[in-house]
């Protein structure tokens, strides 16, 4: 019992506050804003509580498992959770069910939570679709717009679609081997033809999730559909999430067909980075430019995962680290301008700076980071990530992406120009900040700048491995 | 032992008064930002002191050497077994000594800016970037490890190219600024090249392990940097040249010193301190740094220092006599005072009395930066009074400016080398070192002496004397000295100037470590002392009074006039190079074929992607049961891919 309460503890934390917002709705309703502080009070606390007690330990006959690195992962997702909290403060405080809101994304969290720690791919596929389907709910949530009914339907019957085919997967895995353990398997995967067969499929679930190219189709109408606060949710945290699990089933269990999947990985990422860029040029939306700059991004974790190493993992969960910060405070500071002018379009961000330099500097910082410019953090992941995926000397590829990295070095710029430099005879007007949306554009900031220059960040994540 | 904590705090509480005073200044502390940076500093200088006396007094000295101590120190960037990245301090002599006169210096200059920048419309501003460019100085000195040094320098270039381009609405100022970046960074290429060279072959970064390895001839690493040679050099004395580069860019040796006079368009109490006392210095100082392994490793390398510190010495002198504007002499002045410490590190030797040269220098860096600190700020009490920077209209400003007079003065005889005064004692050490070593560097020397006292005196009595004072028009109604916190950090620094000389250097700061008690040779001093003497007096004559004697002299000196007063077309010559030669043959050809080619290829691209991008929008139709099948075939592909062809 006891150590149930110790190895669980993250995923009984969120349970908690999943039932303590049911238990609001009781009464006669709380208020948006005091409900939202007292949302942002117990995320605080969740995210706070990851630190401690961390222990190593497998449960349910191994179909759940735990160690310090994983308590680190999902600490990472708890505090993108906890920063979605604080930005979206202006969209959250209008909206009419903010409880519902938050009850779903935590369950969506909470899957996300048990597929990290999956230690069998029943399990996995469980906590995959329970860390999907409220999602599909919180696109909805513009519940006014057509549109954002629309991306909530797009997203449901592809992740359908996709679910199947990752099921097929699993039991051709199951069929060919006799188990769907993840401590078992190792030793029985052979890569023979049936086995790719398997695997492929299975792997067409991650790039569902984690929007590879070309299995990204929805993302576009997704993305453009939902609020912002879903959006963000789906390009950072549940990504993330995705990417954690994948590495530990590309290195776990199929590290016996390590070539294979070496491959893929890489035509995939050449060609997701190059599709994404290719599309986020064009954008003029910044959810749909966000969203295809985030796809190149994909592209980019997978170079890390190609490396096949300890350092692999190290270089992407520490992206992810870095991305969350800077994903977060771009889509945060959109979101910010989107809720109080309804301005969506990069051409109207022009003369921004004129009027509202706080939220300039902070895209700004957030848009360098994304683009690795140093000395900013996303300049420290990438390098990581390119290291980590030039272990295997395949140097064309490695060329290849940081030919990708020049390119989206143009886009990105593009709107830090717009914000800038280019005259407007009317900019959006000043727009007043909400203090939470403040306080949790500076806690990016300050990880943007310093999880970069400390290197004991990196340090402290590659000490766990 | 040394307390870290308050070491740490020395280079910490400028970078906090340049976070304060550049994130809130210019909101919170519009007025009391010259208070808060001036206090802040005047802590750090006091911890410094603090530690100079704990350092030389009590904890350095073992066995009768000093130490080198590192009494902090982290690793940064760890780049292989052995080679990283670490910001730490190094505590040696030098390095103390530098701490005192970067802190003491720059509280001066705080000090005295409180009246000199009044009323300035970006007061705050100024401040901070006084306080950033007081934290990348003593970081630089502290630094253990050569790239933290690097890091340092590249630190120090940023605050002074802001600081000489702080009235950036002036052209000039900009120009100049933009100059003075590009110099040093070219400067700086070299030093990075010989960086990577000296780390390449010795396997570490860090000052103390790289010493070692690269002066004891039985080691591995040693052998093999004097094996590999290039152009007839070995790569040690190659990586050694490089370095000095760097510092010859810094320190404004010829024939990298053009950027020097120009960068006096900056605020004048910022000249004082950047480029008179301390970051011009940094070149010495990274030369004394290393000193152990040009004496011993690349005794090549050090002649070429000598040489360059020598020429360079003689060449600005010339030019300085001819200067108009004050701050250029000055600057001219500095650039010559730097020669002479550059090669006074030449001619020395390492270890014991060899080693004078060495303790000379080092002397000559402390008098120096009193004296020149105090003659710019003196120069910047009669520009606040006059509002010009020209000789001719100046004269008789002694009736207004009785403390900058005297101090003035005193500043003169001390880099004149007049005894008692300071500089006296460390020039004569320099003198005798090279007459030692090396009688043309020791002739040059002598001639830049008295040509020194020469452009001094010409400069003083031009300013305070020529004419009488009521043909003066007095630029401004109010009181000439402007106050107390002007006249404060003058007589502060004249004291140093007067009595800095009595301090037994040799007992401090000496090549190895060990102290050694320099012997005086006063017969020796008549001679440079004497040529002091006639050249103050041909300025006294000359310019004493108003009379045309200096137009017929500097007639009959004709051509060679002209050309020492344009500085011997050394700007003319780098613009002819930058512009008729890389421009032409490199530029243009880069131009056109950036233009065409690369142009061309981007917009190519652009095109393609426009197309392919038209094409493939038919993909993101935006029907779901589209995508699926777009999904299925994917996958397809994907496990046909990769079973059959691609194993």
């Amino acid at each position: 019992m006891n150590e149930f309460i110790s190895l669980m503890k993250p995923e009984l934390i969120v349970t908690f506050i999943i039932f303590v917002l049911l238990f609001t709705k009781l009464g006669k309703g709380v208020k948006n804003s005091s409900l939202l502080n007292l949302i942002q009070v117990l995320l605080l606390l969740n995210f706070a509580a990851g630190f401690f007690f961390n222990k190593e330990g497998s449960l349910f006959g191994g179909m759940y498992h735990t160690d310090t690195l994983i308590a680190v992962q999902k600490n990472i997702l708890s505090l993108g959770v906890y920063l979605i909290s604080l930005l979206f403060a202006d969209w959250f405080k209008k909206t009419e069910h903010l409880s519902e809101f938050f009850i779903l994304l935590l369950s969506a969290l909470l899957g996300m939570f048990f597929l990290i720690s999956s230690g069998n791919f029943l399990m996995f596929f469980l906590s995959l679709e329970l860390a999907t389907i409220p999602v599909a709910a919180m696109a909805n949530f513009d519940l006014h717009k057509k549109i954002s009914s629309e991306g909530a339907m797009k997203f449901i019957l592809s992740s359908a679609f996709s679910s199947g085919i990752l099921l097929f997967g699993i039991s051709l895995i199951y069929g060919a081997t006799g188990t769907i353990s993840f401590t078992e398997l190792p030793a029985l995967i052979t890569a023979s033809p049936f086995q790719i067969l398997a695997f492929v499929f299975l792997f067409t679930a991650f790039a569902f999730k984690m929007s590879i190219v070309p299995f990204h189709l929805w993302t576009a109408d997704v993305y453009e559909g939902s609020p912002m606060a879903t959006t963000s949710f789906l390009s950072v945290i549940s990504k993330g999430a995705v990417a954690f699990i994948f590495i530990t089933v590309l290195y776990k269990v199929f590290q016996p067909m390590q070539e294979v999947w070496y491959n893929m990985i890489m035509l995939l990422s050449i060609i997701t980075m190059i599709t994404g860029n290719l599309f986020a040029l064009r954008q003029q939306n910044i959810k749909r430019f966000l969203a295809f700059s985030s796809i190149a991004q994909v592209g980019f974790i997978l170079v890390g995962i190609s490396g096949n190493s300890p350092e692999g993992l190290t270089s992407v969960v520490y992206f992810v680290l870095i991305y969350v910060f800077s994903n977060l405070a771009a889509f945060g500071v959109a979101a910010t301008i989107s809720s109080n002018t309804g301005k969506e379009n990069i051409s109207d961000y022009k003369g921004f700076y004129q009027t509202n330099p706080f939220l300039t500097w902070i895209m700004a910082l957030a848009l360098f980071s994304l683009a690795g410019i140093p000395p900013t953090a996303g300049f420290f992941g990438k390098l990581f990530l390119l290291k980590s995926g030039a272990a295997n000397a395949n140097y064309l590829f490695i060329t290849i992406a940081a030919l990708n990295l020049i390119v989206s070095l143009y886009y990105y710029l593009r709107v830090i120009r717009s914000m800038f430099m280019d005259k407007n005879e009317e900019p959006i007007g000043k727009i007043k900040v909400q203090l939470s949306t403040k306080f949790g554009m500076y806690l990016c900031a300050a990880g943007i700048v310093f999880a970069g220059i400390f290197s004991w960040v990196y340090d402290y994540i590659q000490s766990l491995m | 032992m040394l307390n870290n904590t308050y070491l740490m705090l020395i280079p910490l509480l400028p970078l906090a008064g340049f976070v304060l005073l550049g994130l809130f200044g210019r909101k919170y502390f519009k007025n009391s930002s010259g208070i808060i940076g001036t206090i802040l500093l005047l802590a750090s200088a006091l911890l410094a002191i603090y530690t100079a006396y704990q350092y030389f007094f009590q904890v350095g000295k073992v066995n009768g050497f000093y130490q080198k101590i590192i009494p902090f120190q982290y690793t940064w960037l760890q780049f292989s077994e052995g080679v990283s990245i670490n910001m730490g301090a190094l505590i040696d002599p030098i390095s103390v000594m530098m701490l005192v006169v970067i802190t003491f210096v720059s509280l001066m200059v705080h000090i005295y800016s409180l009246g000199y920048m009044k009323g300035e419309e970006r007061f705050s501003t100024y401040y901070s970037f006084l306080g950033l460019f007081t934290f990348s100085m003593l970081g630089l000195v502290m630094s253990s490890n050569i790239f933290q040094i690097y890091i340092f320098w590249e630190l120090v270039g940023i605050s002074s190219f802001l600081l000489i381009g702080f009235y950036y609405e002036k052209p000039s100022a900009v120009a100049a600024c933009k100059k003075a970046f590009i110099v040093t960074r070219f400067a700086d290429l070299g030093f990075l090249i010989g960086i990577l060279i000296l780390s390449f072959y010795s396997g570490t970064l860090d000052f103390n392990t790289l010493i070692e390895r690269l002066t004891s001839p039985d080691s591995s690493q040693f052998q093999a940097a004097i094996a590999s040679s290039f152009l007839g050099m070995s790569a040690l004395t190659w990586g050694m040249v490089l370095v000095f580069m760097g510092g010859a860019g810094k320190s404004a040796m010829l024939p990298l010193h053009i950027w020097l006079p120009d960068a006096m368009e900056g605020p004048t109490p910022v000249s004082a301190l950047i480029h008179a006392a301390t970051m011009v210095v940094a070149g010495v100082y990274l030369v004394a740094r290393l000193f152990p392994v040009f004496a011993l490793s690349a005794p090549e390398a050090l002649t070429l220092v000598a040489y360059v510190g020598a020429i360079t010495a003689l060449f600005a002198a010339v030019i300085a006599c001819t200067q108009t504007d004050i701050k250029r002499v000055l600057a001219f002045s500095t650039i010559s005072q730097i020669g002479y410490m550059m090669f006074a590190l030449g001619v020395a030797g390492y270890g014991g009395e060899a080693g004078l040269g060495f303790t000379a220098s080092m002397f000559h860096l402390f008098t120096h930066a009193m004296f020149k600190a105090l003659l710019f700020l003196g120069a910047g009490s009669v520009i606040h009074f006059i509002h010009s920077n020209e000789m001719k209209d100046m004269g008789g400003l002694r009736k207004y400016l009785p403390v900058t007079h005297i101090t003035f003065l005193v500043a003169c005889l001390a880099i004149s080398g007049i005894p008692p005064f300071a500089g006296f004692f460390s020039k004569e050490e320099i003198l005798f070192a090279a007459s030692q070593h090396n009688q043309a560097v020791y002739w040059i020397g002598l001639i830049t002496s008295g040509l020194t006292a020469f452009y001094m005196f010409r400069l003083y009595f031009s300013i305070f004397w020529n004419k009488a004072p009521s043909t003066l028009e007095r630029a401004r109604g109010e009181a000439g000295e402007g106050g107390f916190v002007m006249i404060l950090p003058l007589i502060l620094l004249a004291i140093g100037a007067a009595f800095a000389g009595f301090i037994p250097f040799g007992n401090f700061v000496t090549s190895d470590g060990k102290s050694f008690e320099p012997v005086s040779h006063w017969q020796f001093s008549v001679l440079p002392v004497a040529l002091g003497l006639i050249g103050i007096f041909i300025a006294w004559r000359m310019y004493k009074k108003e009379n045309n004697l200096p137009d017929k002299i500097s007639a009959s000196f004709g051509g060679f006039y002209k050309a020492a007063y344009n500085k011997f077309y050394f700007d003319e010559l780098y613009l002819f190079i930058t512009k008729k030669i890389v421009f032409n043959l490199i530029g243009r050809p880069a131009a056109w074929f950036d233009r065409n080619v690369v142009n061309g290829l981007v917009n190519a691209t652009g095109n393609t992607t426009e197309k392919v991008s038209t094409k493939i929008k038919g993909i993101q139709s935006g029907k779901v049961q589209q995508y699926g099948l777009y999904f299925l075939v994917a996958t397809i592909t994907m496990a046909v891919l990769f079973i059959y062809w691609w194993k």
